[in-house]
């Protein structure tokens, strides 16, 4: 069974699929500390809020997305699949998943604001 | 360009057996599965961002609720056990791959190895999560809630350190006793009344002037939770209506209701697909070691069982991202 052996865009090609696995849990781990680190020391400058949310939280949900790219492509092989196949799979997640977050939390956002505004105390 | 389909000349199209996007029945089938359950948890982290951005001045800090470590009793040790638990389930995603390219060449005894690695990882994964859970089911501090049902803590006035209910509640006389089937209305039960009455914390608040309240409410600008001065601490304390030791389905002493229904769920409904996938590597593990796939000519099993299981590791690094570190 044939299998792409680079990664990051061929910048890394391993010799064989095992070494390609150890390569992109080397990788994963790096990823995963880094998120540690950051989440312990939370460094002051990633504090400021960038779109609505924490810089800090941008970085985590990013790094998490990295990830869960090398996961699917590598583990799951998704790199060794039919183009089209790939696509069947992951299109629908890619167009469903942040319509239901954008809809959800701009819902969440304005209930907050109505509660913060109304002329009801919520806290007693 | 790659095509979709294969042109096969001189051969039944119509005739079954064949493979379309180059990918077997099964494959496809476990493929699609996962699309519909990946749809189903991010309508549950969803649904969690929905209720954390409604309550995004006082939803609970995480580092404030998960920082025990095995062996670590009473140190502050934030994020190092989900990190490890993180580490484990990845880990156990490596031998999963590494079971599935042995399969690739046949390998029977390697296959059986890994699965075995594999099963290992995921059984000390359940089991660090049912830890986790024990923590968090047991708390350590305790707290009170008021009437419109926000969590009051206490914390020292000098190093705002948290401060557990035994350490500073009096002890009154009471003639409240737990209610039992036998001895009452055999129809109504009770759940198990808190170690202290609210009568108990409020005059042991009242007695320790070196106690401040900490609120559910976050400074915007410090990211910390409010702390209440002695005055207005005192005057909330009068609002206190439950004692709330750990966390169950209804309150929790770490914040918002709703902060450990969520955790309940979502964590328990990923630890339930951890435990299914134990289950299911169990017996291709067997089938494995009976010679099943030997004999049929190839491991796609273990390909499709290993498909199932990366997904699990997959939702535990959105798990991971959402609880523990936003």
């Amino acid at each position: 069974m044939a299998h792409k052996l680079s990664i990051f865009r061929g910048l890394v090609t391993f010799k064989s699929n095992i070494q390609k696995i150890w390569g992109v849990l080397v990788f994963l781990s790096i990823v995963t500390a880094v998120e540690v680190a950051l989440g312990i020391i939370k460094p002051s400058f990633l504090l400021t809020p960038v779109l609505g949310m924490k810089g800090l939280n941008w970085v985590f949900i990013i790094l998490t997305l990295v990830k869960a790219y090398y996961i699917a492509w590598d583990f799951m092989h998704l790199r060794d699949e039919r183009r089209s196949f790939t696509s069947s799979i992951v299109l629908p997640l890619l167009i469903l998943i942040p319509y239901l977050i954008f809809i959800l939390l701009v819902e969440a956002d304005y209930i907050y604001n109505v509660m913060l505004d109304g002329f009801v105390s919520w806290n007693f | 360009m790659e095509a979709t389909t294969d042109i096969v000349e001189n051969e039944s199209v119509w005739g079954g057996g064949n493979k379309p996007l180059n990918a077997s029945y099964g494959k496809m089938m476990m493929w699609f599965f996962i699309v519909s359950d990946a749809l189903t948890f991010s309508g549950f982290l969803v649904a969690y961002g929905f209720s954390r951005f409604k309550n995004i001045d006082s939803w609970p800090i995480a580092d404030e609720v998960f920082y025990h470590f095995p062996f670590l009793h009473g140190i502050d040790a934030p994020m190092y056990y989900v990190a490890l638990m993180t580490f484990i389930l990845i880990f156990s995603s490596v031998t999963m791959v590494l079971a599935v390219d042995a399969g690739h060449k046949m390998q029977k005894t390697k296959v059986a190895i890994y699965m075995l690695l594999t099963i290992i990882g995921g059984a000390v994964f359940v089991g660090s999560q049912a830890w986790e859970w024990k923590n968090f089911i047991q708390g350590e501090y305790g707290a009170v809630e008021t009437k419109g049902g926000q969590i009051l803590q206490f914390v020292t006035a000098d190093a705002g350190e948290r401060v557990s209910l035994e350490s500073f509640a009096s002890t009154l006389p009471t003639d409240r006793a737990q209610h039992t089937g036998d001895e009452g209305l055999w129809f109504v039960s009770e759940s198990s009344l808190p170690t202290y009455s609210v009568a108990e914390i409020q005059e042991g608040f009242l007695a320790n002037p070196d106690l401040l309240i900490k609120t559910e409410m976050i400074d915007a600008t410090t990211g910390h939770k409010i702390v209440l001065d002695r005055a207005a601490s005192e005057e909330k304390i009068a609002q206190a209506v439950y004692v709330v030791e750990g966390a169950n389905l209804v309150r929790n002493e770490y914040g918002n209701r709703l902060f450990a229904d969520f955790f309940f769920f979502i964590t328990g409904f990923h630890g339930f697909h951890v435990f299914s996938g134990v289950v299911i590597n169990c017996i291709i593990f067997f089938n494995v070691l009976l010679g099943t796939y030997d004999r049929r000519g190839h491991y796609e099993m273990v390909e499709k069982v290993g498909l199932y299981w990366h997904f699990v590791d997959l939702v535990w690094v959105f798990v991971f991202t959402f609880f523990y570190l936003v």
